[in-house]
């Protein structure tokens, strides 16, 4: 392997570690946020109960989710050198002004919410956690920006001295239509993942039949959010499919295997085959116009084929492949959509039982609602293989190639010491999260375990 | 030009901000398993940073960010020519990060030997090599042509280098004992205090030799810079005020020690931002390595707006907690959100 290969690897590795932690904490934010809430309006102990109970889960999720958002911010020097300095002018302002006006925030009112139980009026200290999930949410906004300008730059000049993008209007970084509907897509995917994080440990918990008002209470909560949010997801994810379409059609035909111009082109539910080479994937059970309603939103729409986009790009920016990993584009694509099926026919049979009354005792269902839990990571996991696989092999499409933006005085040597030294770390926090996490989500909230009372100082 | 000159400055105090605020947090991280020797006893040494030290990081983060936006070629020779060294760094602050939240969550006496030892290591990796990394800068490291680092791993380690690290690790120490002296009661009080007497006299010598060095590494002669000659009264008022009791001058004057130490590496490297050991025409420098214009007006209307709502919220936290931290005390401990 190249020292590009393993700086992609090395990138691909530690940004998907990353974004398992980073949705359960915007999402667990904003859930953890409202439960203070319904306290505060109600002044119904469950809730402050419960508010800790999840605050906790929350804490030992932002702990990783911090430390790995470090690796990120450092990597963009270490490994793709050229490209940082070739984009930094435009890149580097949204980066900075996440750090500004987002992790300083979320960061500090932490400290404050985590520390301040009895230190701060109870409406102040329940604003704290309102500035946390506001300071996620705002981090997404601004890393999704930066994201988004490398999938359509807009907003800049070329130099013409030294061949680089320079920013000229901040404003359409952010009304770039990618960034917009990206961004909410994003925000509502973590919203999934929190809500299916909590209605997972609330399910388990009803089923030991712990506490069970208690734990109802919050199954209802996450049931409430979770369907619409999903429903949502799903639409805005289709408009995203649009706006590949637009800007970069690529991405839409890999993530159909299409390699032909089609119209009015239909979508399959399943291929064999469908590799990097091989064109003639056998489909089976084709949706009609499915495709076309994907990526044009008309039921007639014409989708570009692989081979045509290939020579459009070669009589552009001259000879080379500019196709990515088609197997990776079509099934990433179908993993999202298919688990967030899953997930939505849960949250639906969940809302029934609800309904009727019957939510505590549906053993079989929460049983399933359990194990649903794993669903949101591997679809965030495909969603941004599809994003950023999909780009390739641009690095800034249109603007960088990837192989041109890695780091020329790094070699082969020290890219591997540095992805086994992340890995080994990674898997050990990996290991301890999880244990933690689970024995956590497994105790009853009811009873405060005698060896932590008295604390004796603020343990964090 | 005037604009890029002001980036740098903004830089350089975004990296003062973090070697001050972190600076206290770090040697209590290598001190608190020196302070108490019972298991209360740490718990109430890493309960004075507790709520702090995750907004102090920030600092980092946002120093990095900065370099980036202001200068990307600052950004991408440091970080890249760095890169071991920051694998390291990104060690430390990882085991350090995870160490605050795992550290409490099981009883097992093995368990939290475990944290404390990679709250330890990490808290000692990131002063020294960012250490290394900042002396490097202005001692120079081998730059190509291309811009881009040209040496290995030991070009990294020039003994000026080494030394900054150390004298970071110094001066984390001594800020951290008289912070812990301000923040803890009893016997973690007595002993932090012992302690910051020992180390100062440490701290003070590495800083008289550090500032020369300083100076006639960039060339400019071995008589110091009137920033440098106030940081050497500060470190020798730092080093009387602990002997003589006088904490809380003790820890605005160790504050400032840092401050000016740190800065007064940024004044002798200006207009350079790293030399290159190779070439005097590959140094990268303040203008060729800047953004554009527009980028830095639109980055300074955001600094200018935000880092004062920053400071204003950070410093209402610090408000908030500072009150002593004892072993023990009952009424500190619903503050743990899990009860
Ligand atoms: C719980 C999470 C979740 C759910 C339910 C969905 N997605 Fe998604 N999707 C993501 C989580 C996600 C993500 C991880 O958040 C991504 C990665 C980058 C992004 O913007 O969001 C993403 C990206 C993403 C992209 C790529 C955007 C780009 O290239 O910039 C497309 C086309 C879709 N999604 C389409 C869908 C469709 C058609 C869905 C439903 C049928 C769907 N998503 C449900
Ligand atoms: C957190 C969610 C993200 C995940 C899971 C993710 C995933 C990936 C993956 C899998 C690759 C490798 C693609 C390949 O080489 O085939 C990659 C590359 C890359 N991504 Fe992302 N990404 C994420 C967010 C971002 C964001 C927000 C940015 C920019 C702000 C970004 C910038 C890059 C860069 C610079 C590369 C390296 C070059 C490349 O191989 O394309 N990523 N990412
Ligand atoms: C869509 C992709 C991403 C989103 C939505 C996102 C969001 C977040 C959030 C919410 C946090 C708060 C800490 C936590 O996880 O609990 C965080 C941490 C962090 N993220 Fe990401 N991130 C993404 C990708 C990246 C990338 C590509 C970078 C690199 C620039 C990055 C840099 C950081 C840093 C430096 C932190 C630590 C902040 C702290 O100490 O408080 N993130 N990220």
């Amino acid at each position: 392997m190249s020292q590009l290969d393993l700086a992609r690897l090395q990138f691909a590795m530690t940004s998907i570690y990353h974004f398992l932690f980073v949705p359960v904490t915007i999402g667990l934010g904003f859930l953890t946020a409202l439960l203070q809430t319904a306290w505060h309006r109600t002044g119904l102990a469950d809730y402050l109960r419960l508010t800790k109970f999840f605050g906790t889960l929350l804490l030992i999720n932002v702990a990783v989710g911090v430390v790995t958002g470090l690796v990120q911010e450092f990597q963009f020097g270490m490994d793709w050198s050229v490209y940082s300095r070739t984009v930094g002018d435009v890149f580097g302002a949204p980066l900075a002004m996440e750090g500004l006006a987002a992790f300083f925030l979320e960061s500090t009112f932490l400290g404050l919410w985590v520390f301040g139980w009895d230190r701060l009026p109870k409406r102040v200290h329940l604003a704290t956690i309102w500035a946390v999930a506001l300071g996620g949410a705002l981090s997404a906004a601004f890393i999704m920006a930066a994201n988004s300008w490398m999938q359509h730059p807009v907003g800049y000049t070329v130099n013409p001295s030294t061949g680089r993008p320079q920013l000229n209007d901040v404003w359409k970084l952010f009304t770039n239509p990618v960034f917009l509907r990206g961004y909410l897509h994003v925000l509502l995917a973590s919203v999934v993942t929190g809500a299916v994080v909590m209605l997972a440990v609330s399910a388990w918990q009803l089923r030991k039949g712990r506490s069970p008002l208690v734990f109802h209470a919050s199954a209802r909560l996450s049931l409430v959010v979770l369907v619409p949010a999903i429903l949502v997801a799903m639409l805005v994810g289709s408009e995203l499919g649009v706006t590949e379409g637009k800007y970069q059609p690529m991405k839409i035909a890999g993530a159909e295997a299409q390699w032909t111009t089609c119209q009015p082109c239909s979508f399959s539910i399943f291929q064999v085959g469908g590799g990097k080479n091989d064109e003639t994937p056998t489909k089976i059970i084709q949706v009609p116009h499915l495709l076309s309603l994907l990526a044009t939103n008309h039921w007639n729409g014409k989708v570009l084929g692989l081979n045509t986009v290939q020579s459009q790009y070669e009589s552009q920016f001259g000879p080379g492949s500019y196709v990515p990993n088609i197997f990776i584009q079509y099934w990433s694509m179908r993993v999202m959509a298919y688990l967030a099926t899953i997930v939505l026919l849960v949250g639906l049979w969940g809302l029934w039982l609800l309904l009727r009354k019957k939510l505590s005792t549906a053993r079989v269902f929460l049983g399933v609602a359990t194990w649903v839990v794993i669903l949101p990571f591997l679809m965030n996991t495909a969603g941004w293989l599809l994003t950023e696989s999909g780009r390739q092999p641009w690095i800034v499409q249109g603007i960088q190639l990837t192989r041109n933006g890695v780091s020329p005085s790094i070699t082969t040597t020290t890219v591997a010491i540095s992805i086994l030294v992340f890995f080994l770390l990674y898997l050990a926090l990996a290991v301890v999260e999880i244990v933690l996490m689970t024995r956590y989500a497994r105790r009853d909230p009811a009873v405060p375990p005698s060896s932590e009372v008295p604390q004796p100082v603020p343990a964090y | 030009m005037a604009l890029a000159t002001f980036w740098f400055i903004l830089t350089a105090v975004l990296w003062t901000g973090f070697f001050v605020l972190e600076g206290f947090d770090l040697g209590v991280g290598l001190l608190h398993t020196v302070v108490a020797r019972d298991d209360a006893g740490r718990r109430a040494a890493i309960g004075t940073i507790g709520p702090l030290w995750d907004g102090n990081e920030v600092w980092l983060i946002v120093a990095a960010a900065a370099m980036f936006a202001a200068f990307p070629g600052w950004y991408a020779t440091l970080f890249s020519g760095y890169y071991l060294v920051l694998v390291l760094v990104l060690v430390g602050l990882i085991l350090r990060g995870v160490s605050f939240e795992f550290r409490d969550k099981a009883e097992r006496s093995s368990w939290r030997t475990v944290w404390d030892t990679t709250l330890t290591v990490g808290s000692l990796l990131v002063p020294f090599f960012l250490g290394v990394m900042l002396g490097g800068m202005l001692h120079g490291i081998p730059i190509g042509q291309d811009q881009e680092f040209s040496g290995n791993f030991g070009d990294l380690f020039s003994g000026y280098a080494v030394f900054t690290g150390l004298t970071l690790v110094l001066l984390c120490l001594l800020h951290g004992a008289v912070f812990l002296t301000l923040r803890t009661t009893g016997t973690v009080r007595g002993r932090a205090r012992l302690l910051a007497r020992r180390i100062a006299p440490f701290t003070a010598l590495a800083v008289l030799a550090f500032l020369p060095w300083t100076h006639s590494t960039a060339g400019k002669g071995v008589l110091p810079s009137i920033m440098q000659l106030i940081a050497v009264l500060l470190v020798i008022s730092a080093a009387w005020l602990v002997t003589s009791g006088h904490e809380g001058w003790a820890f605005t004057a160790t504050t400032l020690t840092i401050a000016t130490c740190v800065l007064s590496v940024f004044v002798d490297l200006y207009p350079h931002l790293i030399v290159s050991s190779t070439n005097q025409a590959y140094d990268i420098t303040v203008s060729n390595a800047a953004s554009g214009n527009y980028a830095l007006k639109v980055m300074s209307v955001v600094a200018i707006v935000l880092l004062p709502v920053v400071l204003v919220y950070q410093g209402w936290t610090y408000h908030v907690f500072w009150r002593r931290v004892s072993p023990g005390q009952p009424d500190t401990g619903a503050a743990q959100p899990a009860e």
